[in-house]
């Protein structure tokens, strides 16, 4: 029975949490872009935003790109550079022990915020304050899991993880049996974290997909669009100066495109 | 050149009475609705006073408009790209609800439901963010109207820079100006530029500024980009909303709704031509004071015939240059400059103009002392500072104001000689630089104002960009468009079915 929970929890629940994060994600891009926001509620009380939102989402970006890192690069590129496993131990402690703790003290904060400022309780809906919740939770486990690594600095059970996630990602059979003598707390960790990989394309979480790098490479500051596709004549791009796109032509181009015309 | 053609508009403040039915007109019209209620896409503010949200012209305070940099170059004041996306987390400069006020309705039902008690019932403001009671309620659109609190408070108004304002406290001088605003529909508009998602627009037909819904991430930017503070974010749907000049008004040739509710008949809109190639540099001069005139060099003449047929190669239609020409709004900006921008220091190029407000002479013991020619008094010694309204409309600039207000008292003493003197006396306009012909066309146009003379608005050329034939037999509202979203894929299976198209000739080539 244990072994066949820990298949489905480590073997299959993966797959299950990364197909809906992205079907579901392209499915509501595609159905509704209206729904699709960051939902900040900093408008409505600005109180402990600051600090909390900053510590929360900088934390958080760290422990995310510290994760993809340390789970998906092969030890052996680790090993090339010169880390060895308990380098990368102590690495993945420390940095992440501080980014995992500001996270966690600004969630508290945010937590707080949403669950006892009326104003913000009354503006959220139920996913609202669930999706904090388990991050929440999240948070506390993955900063509760350093007292468990402290205990064995030599990085062998962190090579355990990346070798689970590797067979994962490479969809080899038994990759679920890596994690089955891990401590409790760890495979806690990991269940959640894959719910919060499948929650995502229903809740407020959407927004990590649009983060909006690409401001930084936008030609100029200004954006002027037309409804003509053709006879607008471009103006340079130099900055601030305007560059034009069509608009609202969507209708006529794709019925064009499918009597086979040119656009 | 590039010209490009916008639909401005101009308000009369010699006019407006401060009724409010531009505000409630278009609020019933866009924003009752959640998340909104809170937002006035026009309303209407007394002057001196801080204004709606509280404080909104100060910009060291909310960073809205544009900085000139040392290398002459011009960029957002809140910050570069990237110091922008540094506050997406948490915008420092973004104003609470707090600082517009909290949305509320009243307990209306219970001064008809209550049971008997021993006081009669009242109706208790309630928040419709949160439902609870409200205990007082601290601000509104136009909390501070006819001079209401103290002017301890109201004296806070940045316009009062430069003016010695402790005396306008007292009764017996103090002023009172009326301030219809609305978003300003920039040529250089610093929200788009602050918006990280690019969801925010300039139209290049009419110049209308316009939010995508679709796009729009909410990172709440434009709140602050906005000098104006005339960006509302909508708490319930995590989106910015904006006033959209009516544009289903404005292409089909109806003035917008604030417009044509107007009662006292002080908006103008009609086209104007300009020359998008040198928005930036319009935008950057160095002194701000500048500004004005540097947008207002942006403004071509449509009745040059160069400017006319570098216009139709642009791309702008044959109707609208014909309007252009009839343009109440370009004669009041351009050929007799009695219209000004709304704080041109902002460097956003803004495209809803006032004229300033006349009004009455200091005091009946100084009138004796003033040199009035043909009963006109010298305008410094209205009751308005000249240097209030400078820094309302020209950056403190004083001498366009002056110029302008002498025009109105030109065209006031005028026509008081033509009407109960019975005679023509060419030398008052000619005072002021104008002649009697223009002078009785501003009469026409400022004072009578009817209706087709204060809206010329060419309807939209949509014929020209979109070829109607492939829009046949579509719903208009895509009940079988392929997607919603841009990705053009669909994931349910090809859309409308539709008979392939073994050959071309099936279809009627464009």
């Amino acid at each position: 029975m244990n072994q066949y929970l820990n298949q489905l929890a480590f073997g299959w629940y993966p797959y299950v949490a990364l197909v809906v994060l992205f079907v579901g994600s392209i499915l509501r891009f595609d159905k509704d872009q209206y729904s699709w926001r960051s939902q900040s509620s900093q408008f409505l009380r600005r109180r402990q935003m600051m600090i909390g939102s900053n510590l929360f989402h900088l934390g958080v970006l760290v422990l995310f790109v510290g994760h993809l890192i340390g789970l998906l690069t092969p030890i052996g590129v680790f090993h090339a550079v010169g880390i060895t496993e308990a380098n990368k131990q102590m690495m993945a402690l420390l940095v992440g022990g501080i980014a995992g703790i500001s996270a966690l003290a600004g969630c508290t904060m945010l937590l707080h915020r949403r669950l006892f400022d009326p104003r913000i309780r009354k503006s959220s809906s139920w996913g609202d304050i669930a999706v904090l919740l388990l991050i929440w939770v999240q948070l506390v486990m993955g900063v509760w899991t350093i007292y468990y690594s402290i205990q064995h600095l030599d990085g062998t059970k962190m090579v355990q993880f990346m070798g689970w996630a590797r067979d994962i990602l490479t969809l080899r059979p038994g990759a679920a049996a890596r994690l089955e003598d891990v401590d409790l707390v760890f495979k806690l960790h990991v269940i959640l974290g894959l719910t919060l990989f499948l929650v995502t394309p229903f809740t407020r979480l959407i927004h990590i997909w649009s983060v909006p790098i690409w401001f930084l490479f936008r030609p100029g500051y200004q954006i002027v669009r037309s409804r003509s596709v053709g006879r607008v004549r471009d103006i340079p791009r130099n900055p601030p100066g305007p560059s034009i796109r069509p608009m609202a032509s969507d209708a006529v181009t794709r019925a064009k495109a499918r009597s086979g015309q040119a656009t | 050149m590039k010209i490009r053609a916008q639909i401005p508009m101009v308000l009369n403040l010699d006019k407006c009475i401060g009724c409010h039915t531009c505000s409630i007109t278009c609020k019933n019209v866009w924003t009752n609705r959640e998340g909104q209620e809170y937002a006035w896409y026009n309303n209407v503010e007394s002057k001196p006073g801080v204004g709606y949200p509280k404080d909104w012209e100060n910009q060291e305070r909310w960073k809205g408009g544009w900085v000139r940099k040392k290398n002459g170059r011009i960029e957002p004041r809140i910050g570069s790209k990237w110091r922008i996306l540094a506050k997406i987390f948490a915008n420092p400069h973004l104003p609470e609800i707090d600082d517009f006020y909290e949305p509320f309705t009243y307990d209306y039902a219970w001064l008809q439901n209550a049971p008997e008690l021993q006081a009669q019932p009242v109706a208790k403001p309630r928040s419709l963010v949160t439902g609870e009671v409200l205990n007082k309620i601290e601000w509104s659109g136009n909390w501070e109207d006819m001079l209401g609190g103290e002017f301890e408070k109201r004296s806070r108004d940045y316009n009062f820079d430069g003016v010695e304002k402790e005396i306008y406290g007292q009764f017996e001088q103090t002023f009172l100006v009326y301030l219809p605003r609305l978003c300003e529909h920039c040529l250089n508009p610093s929200c788009v530029a602050a918006c990280p998602s690019g969801a925010i627009y300039k139209r290049a037909e009419d110049g209308i500024v316009l939010i995508d819904q679709d796009k729009c991430r909410g990172w709440r930017m434009c709140v602050s980009g906005c000098p104006y503070k005339k960006i509302y974010y909508n708490w319930s749907s995590g989106k910015s909303e904006k006033c959209v000049f009516c544009f289903p008004r404005i292409e089909t040739g109806q003035p917008t709704v604030c417009s044509e509710t107007c009662v006292g008949r002080i908006r103008y809109l009609g086209v104007v031509l300009h020359d998008a190639d040198r928005i930036a540099e319009a935008a950057s001069v160095e002194d701000p004071r500048d500004l004005y005139l540097a947008q207002l060099d942006l403004f071509l003449d449509p009745n040059d015939p160069a400017v006319q047929e570098q216009a139709r190669l642009d791309g702008v239609p044959a109707q609208w240059i014909e309007a252009a020409i009839r343009s109440p709004v370009y004669k009041m900006m351009k050929e007799w400059k009695v219209a000004f921008p709304l704080h041109p220091e902002y460097r956003t190029l803004p495209m809803v103009w006032y004229i300033p407000p006349l009004s009455p002479i200091q005091s009946a013991a100084e009138a004796g002392k003033l040199s009035a020619i043909d009963g006109m008094p010298d305008v410094r010694s209205l009751r308005i500072p000249v240097r209030y309204l400078a820094n309302l409309l020209t950056a403190g600039a004083e001498q366009p104001v002056v110029d302008a207000l002498e025009r109105m008292l030109a065209m006031r003493a005028y026509m008081r000689v033509k009407r109960v003197e019975g005679r023509i006396d060419e030398s008052i306009p000619q005072r002021v630089g104008l002649t009697a012909d223009t002078v009785e066309e501003m009469y026409r146009v400022m004072a009578i104002a009817n209706y087709e003379d204060r809206y010329v608005i060419p309807t939209v050329h949509r014929e020209l960009d979109e070829d109607a034939y492939w829009l046949r037999g579509s719903t208009g509202f895509g009940f079988r468009e392929q997607t919603e979203g841009s990705s053009g894929v669909n994931l349910f299976g090809g859309g409308p079915k539709r008979t392939p198209r073994r050959s071309p000739d099936m279809d009627v080539p464009t």
